[in-house]
């Protein structure tokens, strides 16, 4: 009974994903159309193909720039994230039974109720006075504020990893610093692939952080070119839309290679 | 200090630093703000003790950002939770090529919240507009986002697509830890599909419940990405959600103490309504 296909709910879903792919084939179609085109029918297919549209968008948005800065940011936030964090709460999960360390993981924590905007302010005045109003600042804030969940997932993790595996270690002299990098971190291959692919996520599409750190316009990012350049895109819509695809573009191919990888890790980050 | 602990602390010790400077500091210097009359770039300024928050009680367009914001959450809050859920039931079912169905209502959650905005702002305004008008329904036929009365939906729309597809993987998750002998049961006792939901179905997934509830919460309590892409707080300040008022006023209207106070508040409330939604969902989980 229960193994035959259930055709209404089959139905049904399919049908609800064109609520999804919509608004994503009208950006790939208004992309690629010529304005003509979209006077003659909004919704149909394009006449023919008009790729100068991305050629226009790449040389007014100084795409490759941004794109550099988003690629650059996203890669150095993952591995700075995976390689502190995993470290900062390994040093957590294995000493929870003293205060100092049950204090800091609840201090960590506790920063995942803090809502943005409360410190945004301070924020800037401060990376302006240190000079971080560029993309290592950026990448370091990234890391920084990941650290409250990623702490939380992370201890999470190593305290299912049995200590024995590490006295044996120790028992050859292996130091704590040596137990963490060759046993305990290889270990949490899983976890860091989770936390790498949230992480790959939150810091490419992140807009508000490098709105207001970032002033100088080559350093700026994807979500920021998108946001400046708005205005100049007001009539040309073929353009902007050519613009926003490429944008998304990335994430969508990693997407499409990493899908099962990508679900798993979302649902696993979230339910630990 | 203990000399086998000393590489632990020197684990820690950067990051306590680095967090210290980047998230405590500025929070405690909010709040320090938050009682003075800075403007943001001078170098002077007074302390004026709790005129910013007496000021704020007052002022129409806190409360009118406010109001937008709550009456946005709650409505987005509870939109998502009842179609992801229900979606997540159709994933779960016996159906074909289930993971490419779960792969296409996932994909929402991985653009970036500022460009799905713009997408849909022309869709507003130039697509579902020409619907409106063959269809021949009056609020559809012009700009959604133009009506003081009803941009918020329009927000609501856009958030609500995007929102889904995270909650829906969670609901998955959870479906996927009932043994499929419990459905067998029921049905052998004769249990009709809507017993079989409010017995079965909802009370096991209760923490899933309560995950989802709490994140979609907090999530458009802070929205302000879709609030920059469809409305920038307009038309007037119809749709200015708290942390849009906070950025513009504190960055462009020289309110930086002002906003500072606001958000105090705003952090006050936020961790309020998460920590009750924690206790009671929580209780309700126990109950169940």
């Amino acid at each position: 009974m229960r193994t035959r296909t259930n055709w209404p709910v089959m139905i049904l879903i399919a049908l609800g994903t064109v609520l999804i792919l919509f608004p994503l084939y009208m950006t790939v179609t208004i992309a690629l159309k010529s304005p003509q085109d979209m006077l003659a029918s909004v919704f149909g297919l394009p006449k023919e193909l008009h790729f100068e549209n991305f050629a226009n968008a790449i040389a007014m948005t100084n795409f490759f720039n941004a794109l550099g800065n988003s690629a650059m940011v996203t890669t150095a936030t993952v591995v700075l994230t995976l390689l502190t964090n995993s470290l900062v709460a390994y040093a957590i999960a294995r000493n929870m039974n003293r205060r100092f360390f049950k204090g800091l993981y609840f201090y960590f924590i506790s920063a995942m109720f803090i809502p943005f905007p409360i410190i945004m302010l301070p924020l800037v005045k401060l990376t302006a006075g240190l000079n971080m109003t560029n993309l290592v600042g950026l990448t370091i804030l990234h890391t920084v504020y990941a650290l409250a969940f990623n702490v939380f997932v992370y201890v999470g993790y190593i305290k299912s990893i049995p200590v024995a595996l590490e006295e044996a270690a120790r028992v050859d002299g292996t130091s704590t610093w040596g137990t963490f990098w060759r046993i305990i971190f290889p270990i949490m291959a899983p976890i860091n692939a989770t936390v790498g692919i949230l992480i790959c996520l939150s810091t490419y599409n992140d807009f508000l952080l490098p709105l207001i750190i970032i002033s100088d316009t080559d350093s700026y990012t994807l979500p920021l070119v998108q946001y400046i350049f708005q205005g100049q895109f007001n009539t040309e819509f073929n353009l902007a839309f050519a613009s926003y695809l490429m944008a998304m573009l990335p994430m969508i191919i990693i997407y499409l290679f990493a899908q099962k990888w990508i679900i798993n890790g979302i649902t696993q980050g979230a339910v630990k | 200090m203990n000399k086998r602990l000393m590489p632990y602390y020197l684990m820690t010790v950067p990051a306590v630093v680095l967090f210290f400077i980047f998230l405590t500091l500025p929070a405690l210097q909010g709040v320090y703000y938050s009682f003075t009359n800075w403007n943001g770039f001078g170098d002077h300024y007074d302390f004026i003790g709790l005129k910013n928050y007496v000021n704020l009680f007052k002022d129409g367009n806190v409360g009118n950002a406010y109001w937008f914001t709550f009456k946005f959450a709650v409505v987005v809050t509870i939109l998502i939770n009842i179609l992801s859920l229900l979606i997540a039931m159709g994933l779960n079912a016996k159906i074909k090529a289930r993971n490419f169905f779960r792969g296409i209502y996932f994909l929402p959650n991985i653009l970036s919240v500022l460009i799905v905005g713009y997408i849909f702002n022309y869709l507003f305004s130039n697509v579902f507009t020409i619907w409106g008008q063959n269809l021949g329904i009056g609020w559809l036929s012009t700009n959604l986002l133009g009506s003081e009365q009803h941009a918020w939906i329009g927000i609501v729309i856009v958030a609500v697509w995007q929102g889904v597809a995270y909650n829906t993987i969670l609901y998955l998750a959870g479906l996927q830890t009932i043994p499929g002998t419990l459905y067998e049961a029921s049905n052998l006792d004769g249990a009709s599909r809507w017993q079989e939901f409010w017995k079965i179905t909802f009370p096991l997934i209760a923490p899933f419940f309560t995950i989802n509830m709490v994140l979609a919460m907090k999530n458009s309590l802070m929205v302000f990405d879709q609030i920059v892409a469809l409305t920038n707080g307009g038309p007037g300040r119809a749709t200015q959600s708290i942390s849009h008022l906070i950025y513009t006023g504190g960055f462009e209207g020289g309110e930086f103490a002002y906003q500072s106070a606001n958000s105090v508040i705003y952090f006050i409330l936020i961790a309020a309504v998460s920590i009750a939604q924690i206790r009671f969902l929580q209780r309700r989980e126990a109950e169940m």
